[in-house]
């Protein structure tokens, strides 16, 4: 496509808008075209007060056919607002849209200048490196490529969930694939949901039973994506899936072998009680789970241990599911599009020693008082704490690594709303006093504020102070056994000892552990703390820098129930969009090699950060997918034998430009 | 490594048996270390919030005279006085992040012909013995493994706080885990780095013992022999007020307070005298729980 090269009489024509004031009250915008006017090659060179609107695309059309215009240059406001506006209306002229050139004097310009005889001298510059940087445009076209209609949902709680189902019931093939052996993610965990207090399962499990019976939903638990190749529309996704020692076909989830399990009682900490339970090594991780199918954990068994067990469980099986020969497997599939759900990991509560958690029995974290509190729980829903005590008294600790230098800065936006959830429901179950102690409350949420209200009307107590420590450390006889948080109490201004017999640190949202790893994998970005970085934190908040991978529920920052469904939500509209179209166009500013220039030396292979580059073995030279390359010139600034061009970036191009730029500055001798 | 040693005021008044006992341990663990020469006053804590350049510039001139010492490379200066190793490490800090004051600072410097070029890394003893000699290598040089001893670490406010350069600045642990190098029982206490009050027993006493009579207190409860101090005004501050502690608030305290380096001296076999034990107002009684390596196995 770089060889057309045009041989007919470059015929230019130049237009200059005013933006209404924006542009016009700085720069002379009349003197520009004028002085555009006398530059060679220009044949039409006129100012007009609005370029964007559809009399100023009209007027570009009709002067390419009476004049015989084959470049055209706009300077206005910047591409990234109406480059493609411009396009489109130069290939309406009947004009190949790269040739067209758009120059930045508004905000390169007229917003960022004071000095209006300056600001048109500068306009006038870069009018003019325009201007000789047409000469060497060429015609390129635009790629295609096709949409395959199946995605990828990666991560099954309750974002990965709502797209899934979303998606499937559009009719579109999903694949969710979720590292746990069951989707339900945190969300499962919890007892009641804020504010409207209805129960977290009640409304989960519908979905996932939805999502495991879905006729369009292919549901791959206990499984992790290990390779993702290929481009938008078109990627290649490897999926191990650990061996569960299950017949997952057989198995119908009656539980009888974990029963009948030489262990009479659980040894391992329950995962899903957070460890405040034993599980035996066959075992379901609660009784919704989804898919429902046990699974062994070979850590645990005596079968994988010592390989002398007696095997209670394969007896009691009748179905003849357990399979201790089971091997990982590796599925291989091909979707369009990705959605990205991967959720979020809570603050590990010992980085901050001081609250002493770990140390005193007594201290929890919330997401261990969710399971505390929950009727299939493992009390029962019956509030008995370490050490077998009712607690009289309760502080809940809010911000606890969040908001804090020391931890992480972030807000985890919803630790204040499950805190005061949290307060409500302890109160419910133990007419306990509750403490709160909080820097700020954030109830910013539908029925949030209300629902504070209402808090204080339950007589909940406040405290505003960043509690400093908690400690067995009795200064009174009141005060011998418990435990005592020590805070400033901001709104009276003196130190506070509370002595309460329970602690709950509410413990901040962080990225999962491994989401860098995720990151490189999925070759997407992290934003510095390490959650997935949005495309645009406002107008592209689902989209990622990677075209047909979207990003839904916390893995993009902390967010509650409801923010997550809307996201997961947009994502499947997005991820929607891509497959209906059926195709996308690729911009066609994508490097190539010159076969001939290049000594196969493997340099661009190892800088391209989008995986664009490979090496054709055979001829010995590398070739670049123009479906990946992104256009961001590494590898042509890198390749040592210059073998390398990139459309639209061309030497000949930017040399001119630059010359275009400089011509008339003067030469400063030093 | 060799260090250059900075001893401070303290060192050569109050805290005699705190120079005394690392100048004993580090020769019997041979860590080779030498006095920075013609060192002067810190400034201490007070000096700052009268004149911020000054005060910089009095602390600045002990670093720049370790380089003058040291021809080249990274200079680890020991402070072992809680105050001095805060101020020279802040100043240290603020001559680093902050241009302005550096060039201040070395405005003044130049005045006595000295520069500083920031090669100084301040370091506490406990740190140095902890983390750059070893636990384990201790742990091997130990004659009597002191088995039973019940010790309250306190690092006061000033080791951790603000610079947290070698443990948490809430949670210290590195005293609590010598400790156990030693064979004696850490005690977990809460107040491991709360104040003892500094200078206040000297200006506002009835503050100042309030908060010794805290740590002494809580200490004593927990069970604890003794306490261990890598401060010299914490040491004195919390083994000289406790006769009028007991008076003014009718307790029963009656703890000793010694430095953790005479604690390992002791551990590693060294004499008393060497220790400056026959310094301290409360002799901890330590022969009890001393007992000779190997003879625990025989008994």
């Amino acid at each position: 496509m770089h060889n057309y090269e045009q041989k007919e009489a470059v015929r230019i024509g130049f237009y200059i808008c005013h933006c209404g004031h924006n542009i016009a009250s700085i720069v002379d915008v009349k003197a520009v075209a004028e002085y555009v006017k006398s530059l060679p090659g220009v044949v039409v060179s006129c100012e007009y007060k609005y370029m964007c609107s559809d009399p100023g695309q009209e007027l570009i059309q009709k002067d390419i056919h009476e004049h015989s215009l084959n470049r055209i240059i706009v300077a206005s406001c910047s591409p990234l607002l109406h480059e493609h506006t411009f396009r489109t209306a130069v290939e309406k002229g009947g004009l190949n849209p790269y040739y067209f050139q758009m120059v930045n004097i508004r905000e390169d310009v007229s917003w960022v200048h004071t000095d209006a005889k300056a600001a048109t001298e500068k306009s006038k510059d870069l009018a003019r490196a325009a201007v000789q940087r047409v000469f060497h445009h060429k015609a390129l076209e635009t790629k295609h490529v096709k949409i395959h209609p199946d995605v990828l949902i990666v991560g099954g709680g309750i974002a990965g969930i709502h797209a899934a189902l979303t998606l499937a019931n559009s009719g579109k093939k999903v694949f969710l694939v979720e590292r746990q052996p069951t989707i339900g993610g945190h969300m499962a965990m919890f007892d009641k949901t804020f504010p409207t207090l209805d129960c977290a399962a009640c409304i989960l499990t519908p979905k996932m039973s939805q999502v495991k019976n879905h006729p369009n939903i292919t549901l791959w638990t206990y499984s992790e994506v290990t390779k993702v190749d290929g481009y938008v529309g078109n990627y290649k996704i490897t999926i191990k899936r650990k061996p569960r020692y299950i017949n997952e076909e057989l198995c119908v989830g009656c539980m009888d072998c974990i029963e009948k399990c030489v262990y009479k009682e659980g040894k391992t900490p329950d995962e899903f009680n957070v460890g405040l339970s034993k599980r035996k090594p066959v075992y379901i991780p609660f009784p919704q789970a989804t898919p429902q199918i046990v699974l062994i954990d070979p850590e645990a068994c005596i079968e994988f241990k010592s390989g002398r067990c007696k095997k209670t469980c394969v007896e009691a099986c009748d179905r003849k599911a357990i399979d201790f020969n089971q091997k990982e497997e590796m599925k291989e599939i091909e979707v369009g599009t990705i959605i990205l759900a991967t959720g979020y990991h809570t603050f590990d509560a010992k980085r901050v020693p001081f609250y002493g958690y770990g140390k005193y029995p007594n201290v929890y974290t919330s997401l261990e008082v969710e399971r505390l509190v929950n009727a299939s729980g493992p009390t029962g829903g019956e509030l008995i704490l370490r050490d077998g005590r009712h607690p009289k008294t309760v502080g809940i600790i809010h911000c606890v690594g969040s908001r804090d230098k020391n931890t992480n800065r972030w807000c985890s936006r919803t630790c204040c709303m499950y805190s005061l959830k949290l307060a409500h429901l302890l109160k419910e179950h133990t007419e306990a006093e509750v403490y709160n102690f909080y820097i700020d409350i954030r109830a910013a949420g539908k029925s949030y504020e209300e629902f504070y209200d209402k808090l204080l009307d339950e007589n909940v107590h406040f405290i505003r102070g960043r509690v400093a420590e908690v400690s067995d450390w009795a200064v009174r006889s009141s005060e011998e056994g418990k435990l005592i948080i020590r805070a400033e109490d901001t709104m009276i201004g003196i130190v506070r000892r509370i002595p309460v017999d329970m602690v709950v640190l509410a413990v901040g949202m962080e990225p999962q552990s491994d989401s860098q790893d995720v990151r490189r994998l999925f070759n997407i970005s992290c934003s510095t703390e390490g959650f997935f970085l949005e495309r645009h934190p406002k107008l592209a908040p689902v989209d990622t820098f990677t075209d047909g991978i979207f990003i839904a529920g916390a893995c993009q920052g902390p967010k509650d129930i409801p923010d997550s469904v809307a996201q997961a939500g947009a994502a499947a509209a997005q991820a929607l969009t891509l497959i209906d179209t059926g195709e996308i166009e690729l911009e066609p500013n994508t490097a190539f090699v010159v076969q001939d220039d290049c000594s196969g030396c493997r340099t661009c292979l190892t800088i391209c950060p989008y995986n664009a580059i490979s090496r054709d073995e055979a001829k010995q030279k590398a070739f670049i997918n123009e479906a990946l390359c992104k256009g961001c010139g590494t590898c042509v600034a890198a390749c040592p034998s210059g073998a390398i061009k990139q459309n639209l970036f061309e030497d000949e191009m930017i040399f001119s430009e630059i010359n275009g730029l400089l011509e008339n500055t003067p030469v400063v001798c030093c | 490594m060799k260090y250059l040693s900075y001893p401070g005021c303290s060192l050569r008044s109050t805290g005699r048996a705190y120079e005394e006992s690392i100048v004993a341990v580090f020769k019997a663990l041979e860590i080779e270390y030498e006095e920075l020469k013609d060192w002067n006053c810190c400034g201490a804590t007070s000096y700052v919030s009268i004149d911020e350049t000054d005060a910089f510039a009095l602390a600045a001139r002990n670093l720049a005279l370790a380089e003058l010492q040291v021809a080249e490379g990274t200079i680890n200066l020991i402070a072992p006085c809680s105050a001095c190793y805060l101020v020279l490490s802040k100043t240290e800090r603020y001559l680093e992040d902050y241009p302005d004051v550096r060039t201040n600072v070395n405005a003044k410097l130049d005045k006595a012909g000295l520069h500083y070029n920031g090669r100084v890394e301040v370091r506490h003893p406990l740190d140095v013995l902890v983390n750059d000699y070893g636990l384990e290598k201790i742990s091997k040089r130990v004659k009597y493994p002191l088995k039973g001893l019940k010790v309250a670490s306190y690092y006061g406010c000033q080791v951790v706080r603000p610079f947290a350069k070698f443990d948490h600045s809430h949670y210290p642990v590195t005293m609590d885990k010598l400790v156990q190098a030693l064979g004696a029982e850490p005690v977990d206490w809460p107040l491991k780095t709360r104040c003892c009050g500094g200078s206040l027993t000297g200006t506002t006493q009835e503050a100042g013992l309030r908060l010794n009579r805290l740590l002494l207190k809580e200490a004593q409860k927990r069970g604890a022999d003794i306490m261990l101090t890598c401060c010299p005004l914490c040491q004195h501050n919390l083994e000289c007020y406790q006769e009028r502690i007991n008076r003014i608030y009718q307790e029963e305290i009656d703890i000793p307070v010694a430095y953790f380096t005479q604690l390992i001296g002791v551990a590693l076999g060294l004499s008393e005298k060497e220790l400056g034990m026959q310094r301290l107002f409360k002799k901890p009684s330590l022969e009890k729980f001393m007992h000779p390596k190997g003879e625990m196995a025989h008994a």
